[in-house]
């Protein structure tokens, strides 16, 4: 499909006369936020809005024996302190399971704990009180007496007969587990000439969004209507959700999202204090405000990564990849999370491990259990991160155990780009993708002969340096096989409305939000393209369920390419309606007008008829001097849902320039290179700010970030000062370029940009610290790579 | 913890008096007492700096300061940076070099950028991502940031260098009309 005799050398506008669509304009949001003029939750102050503070699980299993309320209620300010038994009169249990995961299990999981709490931080008492100081210290008065229950907290041992059951309902702590073969795999492996095998650790880590999950509840029993003002990405699946566990109906039910602070797929999921909190409300009828501390966000935001892979790679002398092999085990909370489910990661990893190679043999074992450790779900990149390094570090020692340049191997066994569409080892489908073009791009964009021969002068000189590949798939514009299809009422499907105003200006309301990507600025691109108005005059409205069309949200790189498809549907269709009303007030055919620049045209000369403004105030105010029977619809909504395959795949490649001090154990990263196709570029300034972004959070994956855990399950670096994040003193710059090959599935032709940078920068960094660490015959393969593992790789500590 | 202590201070060159808690911080005073909610909260350690504010001219973390120590003081807040139109040029470059996503972090950023620009015109990039080291950003990967305070740099550089040699022009016509005259 994308052969070179058939890629376009200049990509077809999708509108008539493009002018935002594929630049790098600002966004328009941007500058409220520089000038301090944001609107998060916290900022939010409503009449009588109380505070809750919640008593949380000091311990990763127990028993709560009493709960004394009494000191505490007699505290300055203290108007409630609330019990798992009195939410759960109010709000259902869940069980997170999803239908298409077969065999999948999980415990019936409460807002609050009831007998047992079963992960340190996970909440059991809210004190809820006028201001958050006096909650706060009416915290310190709370007595609650329990006691230690055994925990399970190291995965390798979770499924032993000695390792204590956390829901013994269950039978054992196993929540999901599958394989895949394709039937050849051992034959593969006793037919070639190499094979590679390594151990991939890899570290549980967090999203740690600069601005904590945050809420407010606010019931108004007058006329019984739910409003939630939440930092949340998907407001539609929050709305749902709100209204099945507290059994009212949608319409009860307002979710407003105005401005995030960072979300990253930390703020895509229902935690049990968003149903604490709504219940709180319901029960003392007035806003209550829940804003988590920094320790709290450690202990109860999603945590992600905790897998342990054993992986085998096979190879022909000739040096084809022959079969990957993987053996999965990955540990999650006591609870699947609601209600995306935590064994999405699991079964990513599955699917994508191997993904951009030609190998026909493919085999892997995924087991995902119970830990009394906080819930695990999907965080940027979900899965993607561990697949591409385990099958990229696979590459690199096949390509070196053959000799070969890690580059022409990945060159010689990529999937073809003219072979599409195909299907994977695993069984994906993949529409089209361009993994030679990037390979060829980013081998002049990095200059990598000369990279080559500058490490080896440096070798000259005792530095170790590295270069370290990471090719990769990411999964984009998902259609409802992510969910949908397993039963999770979560819209695959995203809706605009389009306005047009009596001043000629267009309002947009879109269902896809805003938390920092910038979706509300190419949205506005694609809408003055799409109705031929200047980008000033579109205002984009988003996060509101009593506003905006329905649909899925923020989540699996689907903005773009589902809301921006949705966007130009409606900007059409809007643009076709203003020609009908110029048509009935010029007595011209519609079909000879054009709407260019804020004006209606003529279609051929482009002569000046009519503007916007002109139209739209005859169509609002002077209705009486249209035709009889002749209703102008200023207003119109189209949706889009992608349903030609299960997910948009993206493709691309990253680079990583690192020098190791073998005396230290510090890696220095020198420079990163990303070549990547999300298809059609709406705007390459926020598309590469997305891949600048998500490469920093994959290589923080990658050196720095764990939550650390003691053997009793207890978090030990719960702080920011103590969990460390990349800062920009030790972030290289990253240079970004592009192939575009747009998906046919949409008009827009727009694929994901959000995730592919996380995916691709651990398998690069690592692949760099092991091709420096070559020569002294040292390797490591536990993410984050301290300086203490790569010192105990070297054998200089032990 | 009811008993309160009257505070005479400057916020964004207003003078205001205030009863405020001996332990209540000067970043929760700003925001809940005065409404100023473009600092942030992130950690309450002092760790992520969004929160930062300046105190008679000098950047500090608002969730390390209590409001009784900015008592006679003056403290400054990123709209009182924007009313006054001091780092307007920083806030454009910021908003065309997309240096900001969330947004959560920015009003910090800007508070340890501007002072960079102060204390150091001359600045390197290096010097620039060592600088902003203090802050946390978890969207942007701070390369836009980075890229956005060197542009300030370089566009002040050049002001100054254009602006002195406006002087030296303008002095040499004023020594030459004098010498005509």
């Amino acid at each position: 499909m994308n052969s070179p005799d058939r890629v376009p050398r200049d990509l077809q506008s999708v509108t008539a006369d493009p002018r935002y669509i594929g630049a790098s304009v600002s966004r328009p949001g941007a500058q409220r936020l520089v000038e301090g003029r944001g609107t998060y939750v916290d900022d939010i102050k409503l009449p009588r809005m109380a505070h809750v503070v919640y008593w949380r699980s000091p311990v990763a299993h127990c028993r709560i024996t009493a709960i004394d309320r009494s000191a505490c209620e007699k505290m300055p300010g203290v108007i409630a302190v609330i019990d798992g038994a009195q939410v759960a009169a109010l709000c259902k249990p869940w069980v997170a399971t999803l239908g298409h995961l077969a065999g999948m299990k999980s415990a019936p999981q409460h807002a609050m704990a009831l007998v047992r709490a079963c992960w340190q931080g996970e909440p059991v008492v809210a004190v809820v009180a006028e201001t958050r100081v006096q909650a706060e210290d009416a915290l310190q008065h709370l007595q609650v007496d329990w006691e230690f229950l055994p925990a399970a907290v190291d995965m390798e041992t979770a499924l032993d007969a000695a390792t204590p059951l956390i829901h013994p309902e269950l039978g054992d702590n196993l929540c999901f587990t599958r394989t895949l073969d394709t039937g050849g795999v051992d034959a593969a492996f006793a037919s070639a000439a190499v094979v590679c095998e390594a151990t991939f650790n890899f570290g549980r880590h967090t999203g740690v969004t600069l601005e904590p999950r945050c809420q407010i509840a606010d019931w108004n029993a007058g006329d019984q209507r739910l409003t939630v003002y939440h930092s949340q990405q998907a407001p539609h699946m929050m709305q749902d959700l709100y209204a099945r566990q507290f059994s009212l109906s949608e319409s009860a039910v307002r979710v407003i999202c105005k401005d995030v602070g960072g979300s990253f797929g930390i703020k895509v999921h229902a935690y049990p204090d968003d149903f604490a909190t709504v219940a709180l409300s319901m029960l003392l009828k007035r806003p209550v405000k829940f804003v988590a501390d920094r320790l709290e966000s450690f202990t109860s935001d999603i945590h992600a990564r905790e897998h342990r892979i054993k992986g085998r790679i096979a190879a022909s002398k000739d040096g084809d990849i022959l079969a990957f092999e993987i053996d999965d085990l990955t540990g999650i909370g006591p609870y699947s999370m609601f209600p995306r489910t935590s064994a999405i990661e699991g079964n990513q990893v599955v699917n994508l491990t191997g993904g951009p190679y030609q190998h026909q043999q493919y085999r892997a074992n995924l087991k995902v259990v119970f830990l009394n450790k906080t819930p695990t779900c999907q965080y940027r990149g979900v899965g993607h991160p561990i697949a591409c390094a385990v099958t990229e570090g696979l590459v690199d020692l096949a390509a070196n155990k053959l000799g070969l340049d890690p580059l022409a191997f990945r060159k010689r066994n990529v999937i073809r780009d003219d072979a599409y569409p195909a299907v994977g080892a695993s069984g994906i489908k993949l529409e089209v993708l361009s993994h030679e073009a990037c390979l060829r791009k980013i081998e002049l964009l990095m200059d990598y002969p000369a990279l080559r021969a500058e490490q080896a002068a440096c070798k000259a000189r005792g530095l170790y340096r590295g270069i370290g590949f990471a090719t990769l798939i990411e999964l984009t514009n998902p259609g409802a096989a992510f969910y949908g299809v397993g039963g999770a009422r979560i819209a695959a499907q995203d809706g605009a409305t389009a306005r047009l105003e009596p001043s000629g200006a267009v309002t947009v309301m879109v269902s896809v939000g805003e938390q920092g990507q910038g979706s509300e600025g190419i949205f506005a691109q694609i809408a003055a393209d799409a109705v031929g108005v200047s980008m000033k005059l579109v205002r984009v409205v988003t996060g509101d369920t009593d506003v905006t069309p329905y649909g899925g949200g923020t989540w699996a790189s689907r903005g773009a390419g589902i809301g921006g498809e949705a966007v130009l549907q409606a900007g059409l269709a809007l643009q076709a309606n203003i020609l009908k009303v110029a048509a009935a007030i010029l007595n011209r055919d519609s079909a000879a007008l054009a709407v260019r620049r804020d004006e209606v045209v003529d279609a051929s000369t482009f002569e000046s008829l009519m503007p916007l403004s002109e139209l739209g105030r005859v169509a609002y105010f002077r209705p009486d001097t249209l035709p009889a029977g002749f209703t102008p619809e200023l207003m119109v909504t189209r949706h889009y849902a992608q349903r030609d395959y299960p997910f948009i795949f993206t493709n691309g490649v990253q680079a990583s320039y690192v020098e190791v001090d073998t005396d230290t154990g510090f890696v220095k990263l020198l420079k990163h290179w990303a070549v990547e196709d999300c298809g059609r570029v709406i705007n390459p300034m926020l598309v590469d700010e997305q891949i600048r972004g998500a490469i920093v959070q994959g290589i923080g994956g990658a050196l720095y970030e764990e939550c650390l855990y003691d053997a009793s399950g207890q978090l030990l670096n719960g702080s920011m000062a103590d969990y460390l994040v990349p800062m920009s003193g030790e972030m290289p710059d990253i240079e970004v370029a592009h192939v575009q090959t747009p998906t046919a599935s949409s008009q827009l032709g727009a694929k994901g940009a959000g995730e592919a940078g996380t995916a691709g920068a651990p398998a690069a960094v690592m692949n760099a610290i092991n091709d420096a660490l070559l020569p002294l015959n040292a390797a490591v393969f536990s993410q984050p790579f301290t300086p203490e593992k790569i010192l105990r790789a070297l054998g200089r500590v032990s | 913890m009811t008993s309160t202590h009257t505070i005479h201070l400057s916020v964004n060159g207003q003078a205001r008096q205030c009863a405020v808690a001996p332990r209540q911080h000067l970043v929760d005073f700003l925001r809940e007492d005065l409404g100023l909610t473009g600092s942030h909260l992130g950690c309450e350690h002092g760790v992520c700096g969004a929160c930062s504010v300046r105190l008679d001219g000098q950047v500090v973390r608002g969730c390390l300061v209590l409001a009784v120590q900015a008592d006679g003081r003056s403290v400054e807040t990123v709209e009182g940076l924007t009313d006054g139109g001091t780092v307007r040029d920083l806030q454009d470059a910021f908003v065309a070099r997309n240096a900001l996503q969330c947004g959560y972090c920015t009003p910090g950023m800007l508070m340890a950028a501007a002072e960079l620009l102060h204390a150091q015109p001359n600045a390197s990039r290096e010097d620039v991502r060592v600088w902003m080291s203090g802050n946390y950003c978890r969207c942007t990967g701070y390369q836009a940031i980075v890229d956005a305070v060197c542009d300030v740099l370089s566009s002040r550089k050049a002001a100054e260098v254009s602006s002195s040699l406006k002087l030296a022009a303008l002095q040499q016509a004023v020594t030459q009309q004098g010498k005509t005259a």
